[in-house]
């Protein structure tokens, strides 16, 4: 049985940092860094906003478009790199807040960026196999970056998450595939607060080498060129990267407009691919081509070829927000808020 | 059952009294009430204590056990309780206290309140405090004592049109009767400016529209009323001891701006006393917060539902005025250690009733009531004294 | 080692996820958290209260904005605590988010939204549950 998407939903906290705060802060040129990285401001967790939360507010959007019990959703997986727990499901969670227990299977995933998007093919596979009816696969992440370094700049958070089943779909998965390899470019050590990277070797070697291998391998199987797509997201770890990928497997800037969310929101890490996806999936049309292409690192690629069926429209998204509306409703904050909100503070006395 | 008196009263320095223990200012209130009340230590047949989070606050439960080891009474094997109904915990220890004489059981009892919150940081002690709410549903999502306070606060505003002058009014009036208590946490008069002034805890309610955090304990020897007419001709009985309940957490109520269980408490009160509001010549009301006490003088019935704020603004409840209320200062000025509190007002009222309030004595007093809430008016106590000559 | 209060919090999970709470089958007054028996009619309601999950919109009765800290709550000061008329019927207890105290009025309409409440220290059990915001 074809899989595809049955609905899907997203969130995106309210507070928002510029990168000019940031590079103030360590004594960079303000102007420089967001022009370098291609980054204007970044999404900012509230204090009592994590993974599970992001995740739980964006799959009960999914399940309200959808229109659907919690039993029907088989599985649940959520792909994070900052689950709150190291042990203990972000994925059971979600389940209970959506109402999908007991009868269900749960699991997290992680793959660095990618950890969400190789969800919905885990569901792909569940679904088109008969073995459940929907799969629900999220990517939520509240990612940090040490202070002081490059990733802090774009480093951000939010959820985007898809109901995949084979009936009712707004989307079809035509096909997908993976490209995968043992590649050290950037990785975070059990116990450890902050990610570290190869610098440089987080370029050619690592995202831009897996998305054109991975995306020519798509676009092969699929018998497609870029001219075949209406849109194309790719994983965005800066305003920059995604653009110049684009351009070596053939797309054109305009593809990527409505998919392309880092310059104002940041990376948001597992939910950098889902959310794009979510924001071209509000203003696409039945017939429309998406290609998509996640990366994670460590590393791995996935692509997606997707078709928008008539249903895009017919669904009711009342009620729900766009992904646009999320990133318009914003509040800025500074540093020092910053850095209080993301625990980068010591804190004395019996605060732990 | 029989007429019960009070034969003694005894009570501590409330404050921040650092060199004492829980069980140091537990006896010390004990030892002044059996010297006042000229009786030897194996008269008495028990013991209540009132105390609401020793568990907590210092980790002792079995509090009655404690105060009666330290007080010598293990020897005698003297039965002793603790009760708790939180910062009521003082009145409902007097009611049971109060009822074990009024039956026949006992005879010599010693009831006392006692708290001692100061051996933990504030944050802390907040977060106790916010233990006799409803910890599931509301404690658990943030709510604490005058957080609770402060929302009947602004829904009174905005159904009666009660301001933040009209609250301030009872904390100053307050204060200036603390002032004339050696016995109380505060003694200096404050201003109107200045409580409006303080920084904010719960908004609308400042520092100094919320009582201390205080230690301290109060204590009181009951006996038959035969016995204390034995002693003098003039001696104080307990015309009226009456309680009731209600939900636990505020949002099952009907209203947020009434404590009904004070209603219902009094009605039941003045019924048992056979007394009218008219007789009552002054009242010890549970002023936690200044919205508390406006409150108070509403749901007892001295004023109409949202007619409150006037009643400390406008000086009928001062001293001197037409029904003096908190003479002793009250919770607020005078300090709230949880579980002393109901014993501290009873000890006003018969100190007033026995013309011994120096500074702060109201003319003519006979009969008092004391008024003790538990959280945020789940429980209620009223208690009646009468001045017998 | 043996974490503190998860057990206690977990029996609450659906109440404080999912806004499920139970109405009387024999007079319909809705409760939340779910109440063992109905406060009008007593016994007659034992065995007879069905499972009623609230749609999470609802009205202010009154609010607060909370500067005093209460211990695990230091970095959320200022806060602001609201009692909230459900639009089934039962009030309760919770803070109102991601907006100004200036824009809480008694009245405002609000509705549900799932945040983390609390956690046990650094190593323990986190506490999810319902928070609102102004619609």
């Amino acid at each position: 049985m074809a899989a595809g998407i049955v609905s899907y939903g997203a969130y995106v906290p309210r507070l928002r940092i510029a990168t000019e705060s940031i590079a103030n802060v360590w004594g960079q040129d303000p102007v420089a860094m967001a022009k370098g990285l291609g980054v204007q401001s970044k999404s900012v967790p509230g204090a009592d906003e994590d993974v599970v939360t992001m995740a739980v507010m964006a799959s009960r959007m999914a399940m309200r478009r959808a229109g659907l019990p919690g039993t029907a959703v088989g599985a649940v997986y959520v792909g994070s790199e900052s689950h709150p727990y190291a042990v203990k499901p972000t994925a059971t969670i979600v389940a209970e807040a959506i109402e999908a227990t007991p009868l269900l299977t749960a699991a997290d995933f992680e793959f660095a960026c990618k950890a969400g998007t190789a969800a919905i093919q885990a569901c792909m596979g569940l679904v088109s196999s008969g073995m459940i009816e929907n799969g629900l696969a999220v990517g939520a992440d509240t990612s940090q970056g040490a202070p002081g370094d490059p990733l802090e700049y774009s480093a951000s958070a939010g959820a985007a998450a898809f109901l995949i089943g084979t009936r009712d779909l707004v989307a079809l998965i035509d096909r997908t595939c993976s490209f995968t390899t043992d590649t050290p470019d950037f990785w975070r050590r059990e116990g450890q607060r902050y990610p570290r990277h190869g610098g440089r070797f987080t370029g050619a070697p690592a995202y831009f080498r897996h998305i054109a291998s991975c995306g020519r391998e798509l676009l092969e199987r699929s018998g497609s060129k870029p001219s075949d797509y209406k849109y194309a997201i790719f994983h965005q770890p800066n305003g920059k990267f995604p653009l110049r990928a684009a351009e070596d497997l053939g797309f054109r800037p305009e593809q990527l407009k409505p998919g392309l969310l880092t310059p104002v929101i940041g990376n948001t890490y597992s939910a950098a691919v889902p959310l794009g996806l979510a924001a071209t999936l509000d203003v696409a049309q039945p017939g429309d081509r998406i290609f998509v292409t996640a990366y994670g690192s460590g590393a791995g690629a996935d692509s997606f070829d997707i078709t928008v069926t008539d249903r895009i429209l017919s669904q009711d998204r009342t009620g729900t927000p766009t992904v646009q509306s999320m990133i318009d409703r914003k509040v800025m904050i500074d540093y020092a808020i910053y850095a209080k909100l993301r625990g980068k503070l010591m804190l004395g006395g019996g605060a732990e | 059952m029989r007429d019960v008196a009070v034969l003694g009263v005894g009570i501590t320095q409330f404050g921040e009294v650092w060199e004492s223990s829980l069980r140091d200012l537990g006896i010390q209130a004990g030892f002044e009430a059996m010297r006042d009340a000229r009786i030897r230590s194996d008269e008495i047949d028990a013991l209540f204590v009132g105390n609401m989070a020793a568990g907590r606050l210092i980790e002792q439960t079995h509090i009655g056990a404690l105060i009666a080891d330290h007080a010598g009474l293990a020897g005698r094997k003297v039965p002793a309780v603790t009760i708790e109904c939180a910062d009521a915990s003082g009145a409902a220890a007097f009611h049971h206290a109060y009822l074990s004489v009024a039956s026949g059981l006992h005879d010599i009892v010693v009831v006392g309140g006692a708290e001692k919150m100061t051996d933990l940081p504030d944050e802390e002690v907040t977060e106790i405090m916010a233990t006799s709410l409803d910890q599931q549903w509301e404690a658990f999502f943030g709510a604490t004592l005058f957080s609770e306070y402060a929302m009947i606060a602004r829904r009174h505003m905005h159904e009666y049109g009660t301001t933040r002058e009209q609250m301030a009014a009872v904390a100053v009036k307050n204060h200036a009767h603390g002032a004339l208590n050696p016995k109380a946490q505060f003694q200096r008069p404050i201003k109107l400016e200045t409580v409006l002034g303080a920084s904010a805890v719960a908004e609308p309610l400042g520092v100094l529209d919320c009582a201390p955090i205080s230690d301290g304990a109060a204590a009181l020897v009951l006996c038959p009323a035969d016995r204390a007419r034995k002693v003098s001709d003039t001696y104080v009985k307990v015309a009226a001891s009456a309680q009731a309940g209600d939900t636990l957490a505020m949002h099952s109520r009907d209203s947020l701006c009434a404590f009904e269980a004070t209603r219902v408490a009094m009605e039941k009160a003045l019924k048992l006393a056979g007394k009218s509001r008219k007789e009552i010549g002054l009242a010890e009301v549970h002023d936690v917060t200044t919205i508390s006490e406006i409150l108070a003088v509403e749901d007892l019935g001295f004023v109409k539902k949202g007619e409150g704020g006037h009643a400390a603004e406008s000086g009928m409840t001062a001293l001197g005025g037409e029904l003096p209320i908190n003479t002793s200062g009250g919770l607020k000025a005078r300090g709230h250690p949880l579980g002393a509190t109901g014993i501290a007002q009873v000890i006003e009222i018969v100190e007033q009733l026995k013309g011994k309030a120096g500074k702060r004595q109201v003319k003519d007093a006979r009969v008092g009531l004391a008024h003790n809430i538990g959280g945020c008016g789940a429980t209620a106590f009223v208690h009646i004294l009468e001045a017998v000559r | 080692m043996t974490g503190k209060a998860g057990v206690r919090f977990w029996r609450e999970t659906s109440s404080r996820y999912n806004l499920v709470g139970n109405r009387c089958g024999v007079c319909g007054t809705s409760y939340l958290p779910p109440r063992p028996v109905c406060l009008k009619c007593h016994r007659e309601s034992l065995g007879k209260m069905e499972d009623l999950k609230l749609k999470g919109t609802g009205e202010v009765l009154s609010y607060t904005v909370v500067h005093e800290a209460k211990r695990n709550f230091e970095l959320q000061l200022p806060y602001i605590m609201a009692i909230i008329k459900m639009d089934e019927g039962p009030a309760l207890t919770a803070q109102i988010v991601d907006c100004s105290p200036q824009d809480v009025k008694i009245g405002s309409r609000v509705t549900a939204v799932f945040r983390k409440i609390g956690e046990e220290g650094k190593s323990g059990v986190i506490y999810y549950g319902y928070k609102f915001v102004l619609d």
